[in-house]
């Protein structure tokens, strides 16, 4: 295996090698990943796609440094997170990690303004309210930035939380079906929205989606099903 | 440093827009909080004043009392100013009233109080019955009770004085003594004249000195204090006076303390139960600031600032309402307290309060806070992620761990007695796990066992008790406990007045003669007769004092080991005693037996009291030497007996044999029954005008001064356990809003799918009329326990149920649960739907 850690042209920014999951449900195993192999290279976008409860949730938990695999490594930004304790895994979320989420996941509490700036008062950065605000503009709410998210429609929380994922600048972007509880329209401008930061700052993406056609905006596709990887495609 | 700050901020974030719920969870903690703080602030302001106002306590420097007359000629040239005093039980009667009762008469001579004064109504009746004639000072107690006024006459044996004024205060003693026993001064150049003191009366000889200052109290009695004990002459100065109310003051407010303790205790349970929800409301965003890289450690102390804050604000609002609270409290306790109170701001009490406030709802919250430091990033793309399980966490443990030790720390502190701390600790856990129990097991049965039978509203009712954030348990738990409290005291006061009263259907005697001298016995007995009473018992009584037991004397005594000693008090009392050879009903014998003296020469037995002779280790067999009026007397111990004191009757620690005792100076006492409670006042009346020196008691009488003790009592208890209730009812409160959003939106929902206002409304009234009902029982179902083993173990007494008076606690507490959800409700059942969807 030694020589496979070893990539001589390019460093990866997450490599997964060989991960598995598994449940203990009663006296019966469950497995919900099984040696699932991959790699993605810094600014490149990646979609998860498969059935409904093949694994594509569980897989990116673990590539984020969510949950812990039972098998298996996961190398992230070069760091291995099973030898990582969650203190830890926090941190290297807050250095390089973005998230976005199906149901948007707003700080009910924060305003749109506060909840952009959170990651950057983490790092200790000064000018965390003009940095988000500047954030705020870039998805079009500068106008909403003292609004909490229950004044906010579905597709302007997701932009917040857009907002909020790139604030740290991250290397890496995990999305779970970021448009899954929006409409079409709303869902497009959204991916949009994605990309077009994605490009601009150079963030990998990870993408896990039911929708083929969002897939296909991705440089690779992996589909699993029942917690195996059957293909992986190259765009 | 910069992390702190950030946390701080958060916190703030955070506060604004849930901080008004934070507030209402930690108000359960307000009411017990203001309770302690005022009950240890009127506790430290007591102090001060009985420090403050000690001479005023015994209105001399130096008081001396003996039950025979005795001089003290040295004192008079060391004192400054003298006064004497008689005190003895008497009836008197009011003259054209025609009734009578018995009180304490009190002949005075000289200017006592040399401190302080009497207090009397009207204000120059003191410098009016010091300037003599036939007056007196009346308690205005005894007034009222006989709608009599000053300038009436009041009849004292066989003189008739003018009441000179109503007195309100005597000093050192508080309303509750006058209730027993109401004081009559009169002047001591008349109580020959009245003839009540007589062979055999009992009679207590004061005399009180001011000093001159030359030497001080304690020099005085470190120089005379042998001399006065052999002599059986008591002292008592200023130190001492103060030192006993001190103490027996300090443990009223100690106890009070306690009853004020358990209402933070309750809100600590509301609060816990209160942050519980806070928490499972918040463990998403914990997820999702997980997600952006917060560590556990700094989440947790975002939330914890917040109720530490907020547990800060609580306390210090109840220390400032405690504070408040004193100056109600004066009038609460004005017939306990022996000296004026001034009501001052307690510093060590407010921080007592504001300390133990922070301190315990911190550790309670930590319960259901501790569950943030396990949850999972997860959550926030599976909802459902598991967290780590409620009871494995080890630090949860600790937490639990401290408030116990907390708890028992706090008793100690205020009882300073390990066994009494054992006891309260222990019943306060019982009655939690009791509640904690019987709620869980209640929701567990409902959800198993939910009848299908049962009318939808009665159904839905129940089922609410165990929906999802709950506070089912809080609430049982919390209205329970209060319910307990409540309950016991009046159970018990309710208790004690039944068994006096039962005493008179049982066909006991129920009317006491005493005081009767030998040559009148025939007259009063003649008297009874007539009035076609029958005489129940004629017992003769005997005064004699302890000289020596198995040669050992009070001297003696004193000098050997500790646990050698006997109690002091066997040397010292006046031992009331009578003789007869055989038993009477209310007494048997459990060990040895009576040994009648047959001739001159025998030795003579004695039958002691099984508990007195246990304390005093006085053994079958043992040589007790008495001094019978100045003769002593070779006894022996031949019999325990066990008397049961209850009965009206004349209970005896020592009955000797027939044929010793019957020449001693003696006086008599007759038992009787009457019939209505007139007959009894008319008999009563008669005797007490025919015989002045006579003293009667009447079971009616004492039943009213019980209740009238009890229920001074009971007040002041009810009114801090009062403080329990309004807890819950906070508790409850604070529960009805937590889950009010989810009930509108079960409601909406209810109503979109065709139920009516009608139904709603039922619904909700079952509910709590449910939880109402539950609450009570457990709280009656503990006080019956409560009030069992206190009747057994405490009064002995026997336990009989209160049928009556539970029935209207159980009416009274859910009456107010339900009211409490209903007033609550009016506007969940107001809301439109669109409301809910735009929230
Ligand atoms: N804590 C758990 N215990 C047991 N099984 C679990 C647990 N979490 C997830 N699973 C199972 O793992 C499988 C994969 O779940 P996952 O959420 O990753 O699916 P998914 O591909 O994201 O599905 P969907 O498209 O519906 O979101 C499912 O069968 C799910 O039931
Ligand atoms: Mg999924």
């Amino acid at each position: 295996m030694g020589n496979e850690d070893f990539y001589p042209s390019k460093m990866n920014i997450l490599q997964v090698q060989n991960l598995t999951k598994t449940y203990q449900s009663g006296n019966r195993k469950l497995t919900v990943l099984d040696g699932v192999t991959f790699e993605v290279m810094p600014g490149e976008t990646l979609s998860i796609v498969g059935p409904s409860g093949s694994g594509k949730t569980t897989l990116l938990g673990l590539c984020a440094g969510l949950d812990t695999a039972s098998a298996g490594s996961v190398l992230l930004d070069g760091e291995p997170l099973e030898k990582m304790s969650e203190d830890q895994r926090a941190l290297l979320r807050n250095r390089s990690v973005g998230f976005i989420f199906q149901n948007f996941q707003l700080l009910p509490t924060l305003t749109a303004l506060e909840n952009v700036m959170v990651p950057l008062e983490l790092k200790g950065r000064k000018d965390a309210q003009k940095v988000a605000l500047n954030l705020l503009d870039q998805v079009g709410l500068a106008d909403r930035a003292t609004h909490y998210p229950t004044q906010l429609s579905g597709g302007e929380q997701q932009r917040v939380s857009i907002a909020r994922a790139f604030a740290n600048e991250p290397k890496i972007l995990f999305a779970d079906e970021p448009t899954g509880n929006l409409d079409t329209e709303t869902g497009e401008m959204i991916e949009g929205l994605i990309f077009k930061l994605n490009e601009e700052k150079g963030t990998t993406l990870i993408l896990v989606t039911h929708d083929l056609e969002l897939a296909q905006k991705t440089q690779q596709i992996i589909n699993i099903k029942g917690g195996k990887l059957q293909e992986v495609t190259h765009g | 440093m910069a992390d702190a700050k950030w946390m701080l901020k958060m916190a703030a974030r955070d506060f604004r827009k849930t901080g008004t719920k934070l507030v209402l969870f930690v108000s359960a903690i307000v009411t017990g909080i203001a309770a302690l703080v005022a009950i240890s602030s009127f506790g430290d302001n007591l102090r001060k004043d009985i420090d403050r106002q000690a001479k005023e306590l015994l209105g001399a420097d130096l008081v001396l009392s003996n039950n025979a007359d005795f001089g003290i000629d040295d004192l008079d040239t060391l004192s400054a100013e003298r006064a004497r005093e008689i005190n003895f039980a008497s009836m008197v009667a009011f003259p054209g009233k025609g009734e009578s009762r018995l009180t304490q008469v009190r002949a005075l001579e000289g200017d006592f109080p040399f401190y302080g004064s009497f207090e009397a109504e009207p204000e120059q009746s003191e410098s009016d019955f010091r300037a003599g004639g036939k007056k007196a000072l009346v308690e205005q107690l005894l007034l009222k009770q006989f709608d009599a006024k000053v300038g009436d006459s009041i009849k004292v044996g066989e003189v008739v004085f003018e009441i000179a004024g109503a007195l309100t205060k005597v000093p050192g003693q508080t309303g509750i003594t006058a209730t027993v026993a109401p004081a009559v001064y009169i002047p001591m150049e008349y109580l020959e004249e009245t003839g009540l003191v007589q062979f055999g009366s009992r009679v207590n000889y004061l005399r009180y000195f001011a000093l001159t200052g030359q030497e001080d109290a304690p020099e005085i009695i470190e120089a005379y204090k042998e001399h006065w004990e052999e002599e059986g002459i008591r002292y008592e100065d200023v130190e001492a006076r103060k030192q006993s109310t001190g103490r027996s003051f300090g443990n009223l407010s100690n106890f009070l303390s306690l009853v004020a303790f358990i209402a933070v205790l309750l809100g600590c349970v509301g609060v816990a139960s209160a942050i519980n929800v806070f928490v499972k409301e918040k463990l998403p965003s914990v997820a999702v600031l997980r997600c952006l890289g917060v560590t556990a450690a700094k989440i947790f102390g975002i939330y914890l600032m917040q109720i530490f804050i907020m547990g800060g604000i609580g306390s210090l609002v109840g220390a400032g309402l405690g504070t408040a609270l004193q100056y109600v409290l004066p009038l609460v306790f004005s017939d306990f307290l022996p000296v004026e109170v001034t009501v001052e701001l307690s510093w060590s009490a407010i921080m007592l309060g504001t300390g133990t406030g922070i301190l315990i709802s911190l550790l309670f919250a930590l319960i259901p806070l501790l569950k943030i430091r396990t949850v999972s990033p997860m959550m926030t793309l599976r909802p459902e992620a598991a967290t780590i399980r409620f009871g494995k966490d080890p630090l949860r443990w600790a937490v639990v761990g401290l408030i116990v030790l907390f708890m028992v720390g706090f008793s100690y502190y205020l009882l300073r007695n390990w066994e009494q701390t054992f006891w309260f600790t222990g019943y306060v856990f019982f009655a939690f796990g009791l509640l904690w129990m019987i709620a869980l097991g209640i929701m567990k049965l409902v959800k198993r066992f939910l009848p299908l039978w049962m009318a939808y509203p009665f159904r839905q009712a129940l089922a609410n008790l165990y929906r999802p954030n709950n506070q089912t348990v809080a609430l049982i738990a919390t209205i329970g406990l209060g319910t307990a409290m409540i309950s016991t005291l009046f159970f018990v006061q309710y208790q004690l007045l039944d068994e006096v009263r039962f005493a008179d259907k049982e066909d006991q005697p129920n009317m006491l003669f005493f005081d009767i001298q030998t040559s009148q016995v025939e007259a009063v007995s003649q008297k009874l007769t007539d009035a076609d009473l029958p005489i129940l018992q004629e017992v003769p009584i005997v005064t004699m004092r302890l000289n020596a037991v198995n040669g050992i004397n009070k001297r003696v005594n004193e000098q050997l080991p500790e646990e050698e000693k006997r109690s002091g008090g066997l040397y010292n009392r006046e031992f009331r005693v009578t003789y007869r050879d055989e038993l009477i009903s209310s007494e048997r014998i459990v060990k040895g037996e009576l040994v009648p003296y047959l001739e001159p020469g025998d030795s003579i037995f004695v039958s002691l009291e099984k508990g007195y002779a246990e304390r005093n280790r006085l053994e079958i067999g043992d040589e007790i030497v008495f001094n019978v009026q100045g003769r002593p007397m070779t006894t022996y111990v031949g019999s325990y007996r066990d008397v049961n004191f209850r009965q009206v009757s004349t209970n005896f620690l020592v009955v000797f044999p027939e044929k010793v005792l019957e020449n001693a100076p003696k006086f008599h006492v007759l038992i009787t029954k009457t019939g209505s409670d007139q007959e009894a006042a008319n008999l009563q009346n008669e005797i007490v005008r025919d015989f002045p020196n006579v003293s009667v008691i009447n079971l009616a009488t004492i039943v009213d001064t019980l209740e009238e003790i009890l229920g001074k009592i009971s007040f002041v208890i009810q009114f801090m356990a009062l403080f329990s209730i309004i807890t819950g009812v906070l508790v409850l409160i604070s529960s009805l809003i937590i889950s009010k959003f989810q009930r509108i939106k079960e409601n909406i929902l209810l109503r979109t799918i065709g139920a009516g206002t009608k139904v709603l409304v039922k619904i909700n009234t079952l509910e709590y009329l449910f939880l109402g009902s539950l609450a009570a029982l457990s709280g009656i179902l503990l006080s019956i326990i409560a009030a069992a083993l206190l009747s057994i173990y405490t009064f002995e007494i026997p336990f009989r149920m209160e049928w009556a008076l539970l029935g209207a606690v159980y009416l009274g507490i859910t009456a107010l649960t339900v009211f409490l959800g209903w007033w609550n409700s009016r506007d969940i059942l107001k809301t439109s739907t669109m409301e809910v969807l735009r929230d």
